[in-house]
């Protein structure tokens, strides 16, 4: 084994600065559950690690005006679930994250992790998708954000530049009478991939949707919005016919590969059912909040 | 390479190691550390033989870095015990057979006690979702699931 350097910073400058200085050899650790898995089997074998959970910043939760929130991109799902509001104003992000893997993987599994990994079928995407989070990156050239649905751009793959450290993610206010949710399809019960993720996030104005963000994971070489889901639910009564119209628009927006867990045809039928099953729990929650 | 000096809590008592920068800490608790409790059952986070506590939060020491630890609290099955007398779930799951080989037991015992510890009273679901990241090859899951209620219910009648 090569030589290999472990580094903690205490701040995110110094960070950056070994992180853009090794050049594509080091590797950010958060969580590990991607990136010791992928050391384990030898497909990563990065010169340097450098470990961002002593960056105050990646590891804080903190509730804005409105129901916002920014949560540290190193923040395991455990910790944000022990957190005594962030689930209660977005449960369909939380339970997102908390799909991920067992116990043992939540204690340490993060937004960033999950996003920067890049996989197509990564949980808590849909989730933050859906919730309308931006990310906030910063890098050698300093600080910028985007939309969380503009990071992937492939398996394994993402529009993060050489050097750039994804810091915290921005939830914004939460109006009232909204909602979000999760849920995905995997053939057990627990443990497993998605075959299908899809994240709704819905704001209600008594019978009528005024709001709709709709996301799949899965299906597609990259988690992806879907707006003509969102067209047909917006202005609607959530009614079957507005349902199966958006139901349709997830199906078309479904690209998928054919694997042991699923088939085109199966993953793309099981897209447009898990719509009209999320709509549905979101639109419960709005309801209620 | 260069060793890495680390300063950590485990079953707390205060510990001092070196190790590689790229050495898990299952590897560091097994091989420099002699707390051969927890278990390899596979290295990439699927089983959880080798589950451990870093701050009282349940991880697999596989996907983690020995590194990490510095300035941290680990608990091992080894801390489970107060000498002698074994801890409820121990006793619990000899009584009612709820191993086999073994392997696999200090998993369940380190993660089935880190849920008593938050939630005394859980349903079986619950228990059965909580676990589903220990595997078992021998027993068929169902007498771990019924020691640990069983233990649950025996803890919350002496609590009162
Ligand atoms: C048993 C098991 C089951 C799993 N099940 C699921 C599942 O059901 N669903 C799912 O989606 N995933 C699953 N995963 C994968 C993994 O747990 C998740 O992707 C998790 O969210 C990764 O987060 P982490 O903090 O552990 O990331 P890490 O492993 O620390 O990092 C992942 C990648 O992102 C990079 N990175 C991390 N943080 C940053 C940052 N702040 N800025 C820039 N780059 C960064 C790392 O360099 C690495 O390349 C599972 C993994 C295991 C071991
Ligand atoms: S050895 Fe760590 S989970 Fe299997
Ligand atoms: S008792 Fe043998 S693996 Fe569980």
């Amino acid at each position: 084994m090569t030589n290999i350097q472990y580094l903690a910073p205490a701040t995110l400058d110094e960070a950056v600065r070994a992180f853009a200085a090794a050049e594509g050899a080091a590797r950010i650790l958060a969580g590990g559950t991607d990136l010791l898995v992928q050391m384990q089997s030898g497909f990563a074998k990065p010169g340097m690690i450098v470990d961002v959970k002593k960056i105050p910043e990646l590891m804080a939760i903190e509730e804005t005006a409105g129901g916002g929130f920014i949560v540290g991109a190193a923040v395991s799902g455990a910790t944000l679930e022990r957190h005594p509001t962030f689930g209660k104003i977005w449960p369909g992000a939380l339970e997102a994250l908390n799909l991920i893997g067992s116990t043992q993987v939540q204690g340490r599994a993060s937004f960033g992790g999950n996003l920067c990994n890049g996989s197509p079928a990564a949980d808590s995407v849909p989730g933050l998708v859906a919730a309308g989070a931006t990310v906030t990156i910063q890098g050698p050239n300093g600080r910028r954000e985007l939309a969380v649905e503009d990071v992937p751009a492939g398996p394994g793959k993402t529009n993060l530049a050489p050097g750039e450290i994804a810091v915290s993610f921005t939830f914004p206010a939460h109006p009232a009478h909204s909602g979000d949710a999760y849920l995905r399809m995997i053939p057990r019960t627990e443990m497993d991939i998605a075959v299908v993720g899809c994240g709704v996030f819905l704001t209600m104005d008594g019978e009528t949707c005024t709001a709709a963000r709709v996301a799949l994971g899965a299906v597609a070489p990259t988690v992806r919005r879907v707006p003509d889901a969102e067209a047909a639910l917006i202005g609607s009564h959530l009614d079957d016919a507005a349902l199966e119209t958006a139901a349709a628009a997830c199906r078309a927006a479904c690209n998928p590969i054919d694997d042991k867990r699923g088939t085109i045809a199966y993953r793309t039928s099981v897209a447009g059912v898990l719509l009209k099953r999320t709509v549905a729990i979101a639109a419960e929650r709005a309801a209620q909040a | 390479m260069t060793k890495i000096h680390v300063t950590t809590t485990i079953n707390g008592e205060p510990e001092e190691f070196l190790c590689d920068p790229n050495e898990t800490m299952l590897d560091a608790l097994r091989n420099r550390l002699g707390l051969t409790g927890a278990k390899e059952g596979c290295a990439t986070g699927d089983c959880g033989a080798c589950s451990i506590t870093l701050d009282g939060t349940l991880v697999c020491a596989c996907l983690m870095l020995a590194a990490e630890s510095d300035g941290h609290e680990i608990t091992t099955i080894e801390g489970m015990a107060e000498g002698e007398n074994l801890h409820p779930l121990q006793t619990k799951f000899l009584e009612s057979a709820a191993l086999q080989c073994g392997i696999c037991t200090p998993g369940f015992l380190i993660a089935a006690k880190a849920l008593l510890d938050e939630n005394p009273d859980p349903t079986e679901t619950e228990v059965r979702f909580w676990l589903a990241g220990n595997l078992c090859r021998c027993t068929g899951y169902d007498k771990i699931i019924r020691a640990v209620m069983d233990t649950a219910a025996e803890m919350r009648e002496a609590a009162q």
